[in-house]
């Protein structure tokens, strides 16, 4: 059976060996100590899971953050999600093909016993453990307040946990130049320094109630409130529900991605940017062997760089709009790797036999795209079609922002922070969580002085989406070390400026979405090659030409995030410049990673002098990766779906508006759209879309009444029952 | 604004469970009918809140008789009108785990029996065939009507819908009632929001909100919402025939009961005890512990089944828990068709028939005794039974 588990990265640290034998369909296989379902089918090539009752259409992976109901196996008999339950040694997991049957409990000697439901109050209750809710925790318990926070997930970090590359944003705010992944290290240092934060790690909200309780599934047994209110402290951890009622909820459950319409886009293999990150950069799955992008915000664009540091070959990103919405430097850095970006183009359909195929093995094999005209038609003739294997959706990300509207329905006093208040980067989330936590401190009555006002100018800062492009800027300068600055568009973002150690490189610190400014020649002080600007800019767009040793064919350094033994003195490597133009092929003169430099490798190149300023980056990956199909592949299937869990497709959806359906909750209750275990978490938005699509003005449209709970949660559970295994002892 | 000229043989204020099949009854018997409703499309009061239970067995001959009828519909349905209303003749079954259930049951059993009903009682390991996952510690036994079923609110709300509009009934959403005009002591129609609608006939059909309605004719009608809340599994395969009820006591509630729709869901409702007045329909935390407590103590299999969706639901409740139909003294041509204290879904397909007879003129002597039970003239005298 194939491998494809990651064993050597040039960012993570592969640590630990799949050890854990487990069963799929009573074959063995084994998974890494805590590793997901999910991830351990992956990692053996297993993307289909089951199949939908509905219409047989195979199951997977969608988003892999326990929101969407895909990936829903057998394990030991129960249903569970594959991508939220670790796997355990000896566990038996099977595809889930039609309905479960419910597991009768074995001897029940008359009743369960059942516990009384807990209810803890608190001053603060944080849900999401993320960069907003951990910074906020943080503000909160060095005043001295107490709080529990609260996240799904086996660890704190939220998307932090996603992220390798270094951050954009202030060095002085909210750690610029460092990796995501550390930063998340950092902020749990300081959260679990703090004895006022009780930290509920694998622990969802379901509800919130209108008698203002919060209401929690608590699936581990971590967190000092978390062992105070268990039934049975002693017995292994299991499921509990705890009502928690605080005097003030902050809202930090981040974001949920958007989805799109289209033929095939249910298919195993077409799935969330963050779904994939998750794959590849907490579980180290090789999740994909060629990987199609759809959408070129900075999501997409960076997925598109952690597969390729990954060793996945990325064919291509379409972006509908004109231009990619994300950072230009993450675009430029994607482009000269080798990666085409097709913008004013969409995709058509994912290829590949699914639904309904005897095997179920269905999974894409291909994608169409096609470009659009200017009222967002697909250009006839324009088609064409990539094999690939795996159809990233980054088209964008909704706030999830339910607890906060019932909060507020319900009076119970509510903030919101981050991706849940406003979908920006993961610095804005940090900083905007630091805010509301002094704000929360203020509400309850405490004395810490107000707000400073620069804290907001910083937070609109951090959030403010990319601003103007200028033109490249090479300088004269053909002598001595000449730091090149390929950042050529406004966005916050200013480490660079901060490492000079002759402070050469400029950003005023009152707006640090200017584009920095090399001095040199205005201060008649010069560089000294030392090299720290191009290590940590975050869009890699920092290099050094260096003409001290051979002003005919300077040395050109450059950050470089591969493996580094993919490269090494000698090599004769293809040259792009910041945009991917090839300049032509140069020698390596030196590659190497230091530990000062956080695992980016110091390319050393010798070019010729006229090329040598222009130089941005090697290429990574070989143009014929991202070649076309001789012929597009036209997909016949009917199966654009709106409603994953119903398996309701578009054209359903389109027939109702068009016979006047206005109310979301009748289309619901005729088609079962938003019915299914997800609660139209994705499908919410896709029906709105389609009321545009048809032309009717969305203040026409009732919306549906959304109801908890935000994930399925077994009845026993809200009885209090124990396990029976604990039972017995 | 709307055709304020219209002119219709009947209006009927609340497009749910008894409006819609009213609607209907009176499309096909050829009559003009409009149907107003506040929401912006069908069911979306108390109707959608139900959760598809229909039962003869009741303990009174005028709710048997429209709930006979409503049975004889819903199987009928999809030969006549096509729908797939996913009707399942799973039968209801009342349980009994202590002796005064089990009195009681078997008083009532004796009237039901009287009237003709298809019901009877089981001992323990009788009962156990039929539901093999009831908790058999301390069972004594139950009732069983195996003729009972149970379909999908969702898609028979709009079946129903959909026929009466095919039927020609007319139906404007959206719009808030605000007078029912009379002239001389006779209704003349309906003056919403958004227009005024004309017609010898006001049904007042609104559900919950039936009082406010009335107090438009200056009537003061005895309907009294109070809460329940309810909620949905994940499906699973099936493994559940009947809708079971538990009407024992427990610390904050009455009865409960839950069944598997055909979708392999389970359904399930609890009756709040003391009653929560009001039109209030949110969440409480209250809810899920303590259904849950009492499924799973009743089915322990019921454990590991995962919860879905909450909601809560509107019970339009009269003094005895008994429907009030009628046409008023004080007001002619105003009908009320209220109070159906939670059973509207089930009532509403008979009664739509009988509202028709009635504003037809063409009522029978079996509607003549339904209509004296349902009086909303009546005293009121304890509480239902089996509510």
């Amino acid at each position: 059976m194939a491998n494809y588990r990651i064993t050597d990265h040039p960012i993570l640290p592969v640590t630990e060996a799949a050890t854990v034998e487990f069963s799929w369909q009573g074959k063995p296989l084994t998974a890494r100590p805590g590793e997901m379902i999910s991830s351990a089918l992956f990692a053996r090539g297993i993307r289909a899971f089951g199949h939908h009752p509905r219409d047989g259409a195979p199951q997977g992976i969608f988003c892999a953050n326990g929101q969407c109901s895909q990936c829903m196996v057998i394990a030991d008999g129960k249903p569970v999600k594959a991508c939220m339950t670790p796997v355990a040694p000896g566990m038996r997991v099977e595809p889930l093909d039609g309905l479960p049957v419910l597991p009768v409990l074995p001897e029940v000697a008359g009743t369960p016993a059942l516990a009384e439901t807990p209810t803890v109050e608190v001053p603060v209750l944080i849900l999401g453990g993320g960069p907003a809710g951990m910074s906020a925790a943080i503000q909160l318990a060095e005043r001295g307040v107490r709080v529990i926070l609260v996240d799904d997930k086996d660890r704190l970090g939220g998307k932090l946990v996603l992220q390798t590359h270094r951050f954009f944003g202030s060095i002085n705010a909210v750690y610029a130049g460092t990796r995501g992944i550390d930063i998340a290290a950092k902020l749990e240092g300081q959260v679990r320094a703090r004895p006022e934060i009780d930290v509920w790690l694998n622990s969802t909200a379901l509800a919130v109630f209108s008698d203002g309780l919060v209401g929690v599934l608590q699936s581990g047994g971590e967190g000092e409130t978390a062992r105070a209110v268990s039934p049975a402290p002693s017995l292994p951890p299991t499921e509990r529900y705890v009502l928690v009622k605080p005097q003030i909820l902050l809202v930090a459950t981040g974001a949920r991605e958007k989805s799109l319409v289209f033929k095939g886009n249910t298919l195993p293999g077409v799935y969330g940017a963050g779904a994939f990150q998750t794959l590849v950069n907490r579980d180290l799955v090789k999740a994909a062997n060629r990987l199609f992008i759809v959408g070129g915000g900075n999501v997409g664009l960076i997925a598109g760089y952690h597969a390729l540091q990954a060793g996945i070959e990325v064919v291509g990103l379409v972006e509908a709009l004109p231009e990619c919405g994300g950072y230009k430097v993450h675009k430029d850095k994607l482009a000269r790797m080798g990666v085409p970006i097709y913008t004013r183009h969409t995709i058509v359909s994912a290829n590949g036999a699914g639904a309904r195929q005897a095997s179920g093995a269905g999974q894409v094999d291909s994608v169409t795209i096609a470009q659009l005209d200017d009222a967002w038609r697909v250009i006839p003739g324009t088609e064409k079609s990539f094999a690939c294997d795996t159809v990233l959706i980054a088209v964008g990300l909704d706030p999830v922002d339910e607890f906060t509207a019932k909060a507020r329905e319900y009076g119970l006093p509510v903030f919101d922070a981050g991706d849940a208040e406003e979908i920006a980067e993961a610095s804005a989330a940090m900083f905007s969580g630091k805010i509301k936590g002094l704000e929360i401190a203020r509400a309850l009555g405490l004395d810490v002085g107000d707000v400073p006002r620069d804290w907001y100018r910083t937070a609109d800062i951090l959030k403010s989406h990319p601003g103007a492009v200028i033109e490249a800027r090479i300088p004269e300068q053909g002598s001595g070390v000449v730091p090149i600055l390929h950042c050529t568009q406004e966005i916050p973002c200013n480490p660079c400026t901060s490492v000079c150690p002759q402070q050469l490189i400029h950003i005023p610190d009152e707006d640090i979405r200017v584009i920095p400014d090399f001095l040199g020649p205005s201060v008649d002080k010069a560089c000294i090659g030392c090299e720290k600007c191009v290590t940590i800019c975050p869009g890699l767009a920092i290099t050094l030409v260096d003409y001290r040793k051979d002003a005919a064919m300077p040395t050109v350094t450059l950050a470089y995030e591969f493996l580094e033994a993919s490269v090494a003195a000698g090599d004769t490597v293809t040259v792009l410049d910041a945009v991917g133009e090839v300049l032509g092929d140069v020698v390596v003169t030196n590659a190497r990673a230091i530990p000062r430099n956080d695992r980016t490798v110091m390319l050393k190149l010798q070019a010729p002098a006229e090329i040598a300023k222009r130089i941005a980056g090697i290429r990574v990956q070989e143009p014929w990766v991202a070649e076309a199909l001789e012929t597009e592949v036209t997909r016949i299937d009917d199966d654009e779906i709106v409603c994953r869990c119903e398996r309701v497709t578009a054209d359903e959806i389109r027939a109702l508006i068009r016979k006047g359906y206005r109310d979301m909750n009748e289309i619901k209750a005729v088609t079962r759209a938003q019915m299914g275990a997800c609660g139209g978490k994705t499908c919410s938005a896709l029906l709105l879309r389609l009321f545009r699509e048809e032309g009717v003005p969305l203040d026409e449209v009732r919306r549906n009444v959304p109801r908890p709970l935000f994930v399925e949660v077994p009845l026993g559970v809200f009885a209090g029952a124990e396990e029976k295994g604990a039972r017995d002892e | 604004m709307s055709d304020v000229t219209a002119v219709y043989d009947a209006i009927i204020i609340g497009a749910g469970s008894v409006g819609v099949p009213t609607a209907l009854a009176l499309a096909e018997a050829g009559l003009d009918a409009l149907v107003l409703d506040q929401f912006a499309s069908q069911g979306q009061g108390s109707n959608k809140a139900a959760i598809g239970g229909i039962r003869a067995t009741h303990s009174d001959p005028a709710k048997i008789r429209l709930c006979l009828r409503t049975l004889d519909i819903v199987k009928g349905w999809g030969a006549t009108y096509g729908h797939n209303l996913e009707w399942t003749t799973g039968g209801y079954s009342f349980v009994a785990y202590r002796e005064q259930e089990e009195r009681t049951l078997k008083a009532l059993l004796k009237i039901q029996e009287t009237y003709g009903l298809n019901i009877a009682w089981y001992d323990r390991d009788a009962l156990l065939d039929i539901i093999p996952d009831l908790n058999p510690e301390g069972l004594i036994g139950g009732t069983f009507s195996p003729e009972d079923g149970h379909c999908s609110t969702l898609l028979m709300g709009h079946a129903f819908y959909d026929a009466a509009k095919q039927a020609g009934a007319a139906f404007r959403f959206n719009e808030k009632v605000l007078a029912i005009p009379t002239q001389g002591g006779r209704v003349t129609g309906v003056q919403t929001d958004r227009g005024v609608y004309h017609a010898p006939v006001v049904i007042n059909a609104a559900g919950a909100w039936a009082a406010e309605i009335g107090a438009l004719v200056g009537m003061t009608h005895p309907v009294f919402p109070d809460s329940h809340e309810a909620g949905i599994t994940e499906p699973v395969a099936h493994f559940l025939q009947p809708m079971v009820v538990d009407i024992r006591p427990a610390p904050g509630s009455k009865n409960y009961y839950f069944f598997q729709l055909h979708s392999g869901q389970v359904v399930f409702c609890i009756t709040p005890e003391p009653p929560v007045p009001g039109l209030d329909c949110r969440e409480t935390s209250a809810f899920l512990p303590m259904v849950a407590r009492r499924m799973v103590d009743l089915m322990p299999r019921l454990t590991n089944i995962r919860v879905r969706r909450t909601w809560r639901g509107l019970y339009p409740m009269t003094p005895d828990g008994s429907p009030l139909v009628g046409w008023a003294r004080e007001v002619a041509g105003y009908l009320m068709a209220i109070g159906m204290c939670g059973q509207g879904f089930m009532l509403g397909p008979g009664l739509g028939e009988l509202l028709a007879r009635m504003v037809a003129g063409n009522t029978t002597a079996d509607d003549a005794e339904t209509l004296d039970i349902l009086s909303p003239y009546r005293e009121f005298q304890g509480m239902e039974a089996l509510k």
